[in-house]
């Protein structure tokens, strides 16, 4: 699955306002991922989950500035995160179900905020991208 | 995702143990795919199911074909696969999720027929294989 001239434009115009408010954006996305699916707190038995805990901040940080280097190098998404991917595959090792699962969160954390801009093809747009980006967190599973 | 030196010595060498019984393979995998899950038989409504079914027969041929196309041009399966990608991305449109379902029962078939041959080594490559012809085959859809 490849990004049209067109999607990668929405992704970058986007990310530009989303940028603004990464650290919140991030935070709000892991709060939505851990109560509608509580499975995924799996992951983090060291954290504070509660709501506006400092480890959740900064992790949702994390996570936005990863999505914002996949941005910035939207041409080559693979080589952006490999360091990120090799992370996952060799230690992380989250099953990849859960991408899914935490790229819907975010969509719905940047919908919720600019909800004028978030057209259906915005919507798609940044769907098949995070879709991208999790597919190369996953892709040297095995 | 992608495919080792090591996995595609595997996948051809099983491919090359079951060229002789590929089609009526292709038949099985199909069968075992409408038990199992039989919300697989929404794309067939057109077709008799039963066991031993013509139809299904030669569709069992048609898929069984696919695969091997794939496993002889393993080096670019996307170049190998790019028609029936397009077929399936504007017309057939069948539900991601379902390759995996498909690719599950033919490693069953795989594991009936050939045991010793099914290592875990040649199990994993083999999933692997058929997970990129199922990426290659959805990865027009949008």
């Amino acid at each position: 699955m490849t990004l049209t001239q067109a999607e990668k434009a929405a992704v970058v115009t986007i990310w530009a306002k989303v940028a603004t408010q990464a650290d919140a954006i991030g935070a709000e996305s892991l709060e939505r991922l851990f109560s509608s699916y509580p499975q995924t707190k799996t992951y983090f038995p060291h954290f504070d989950l509660s709501q506006g805990s400092a480890q959740l901040r900064g992790h949702g940080s994390k996570v936005m500035n990863a999505i914002g280097e996949a941005v910035k190098h939207i041409d080559d998404i693979r080589g952006a995160l490999a360091k990120l991917s090799e992370l996952h595959a060799y230690i992380l090792r989250v099953d990849p179900v859960n991408f899914k699962l935490l790229s819907h969160c975010i969509l719905c954390s940047v919908a919720a905020r600019y909800p004028s801009d978030f057209t259906p093809e915005v919507h798609a747009a940044w769907d098949k991208f995070l879709s991208s980006v999790s597919s190369v967190l996953t892709e040297k599973y095995r | 995702m992608v495919l080792s030196a090591n996995d595609k010595t595997n996948v051809k060498g099983v491919f090359s143990k079951i060229s002789s019984h590929a089609e009526e393979y292709g038949a099985e995998t199909l069968e075992r795919m409408f038990t199992t899950y039989p919300q697989t038989k929404t794309y067939f409504p057109h077709f008799d199911l039963h066991h031993g079914s013509a139809q299904v027969k030669a569709h069992g041929k048609k898929v069984a074909a696919a695969l091997i196309e794939a496993a002889n041009h393993i080096d670019d399966i996307a170049g190998a696969l790019s028609k029936l990608s397009d077929l399936h991305a504007q017309k057939l449109r069948v539900d991601p999720v379902n390759f995996k379902l498909l690719g599950q029962c033919f490693l069953v078939v795989m594991a009936i027929h050939h045991p010793s041959a099914l290592t875990p080594e040649v199990h994993a490559s083999l999933d692997k294989f058929l997970c990129a012809v199922g990426n290659v085959l959805t990865s027009k859809y949008r």
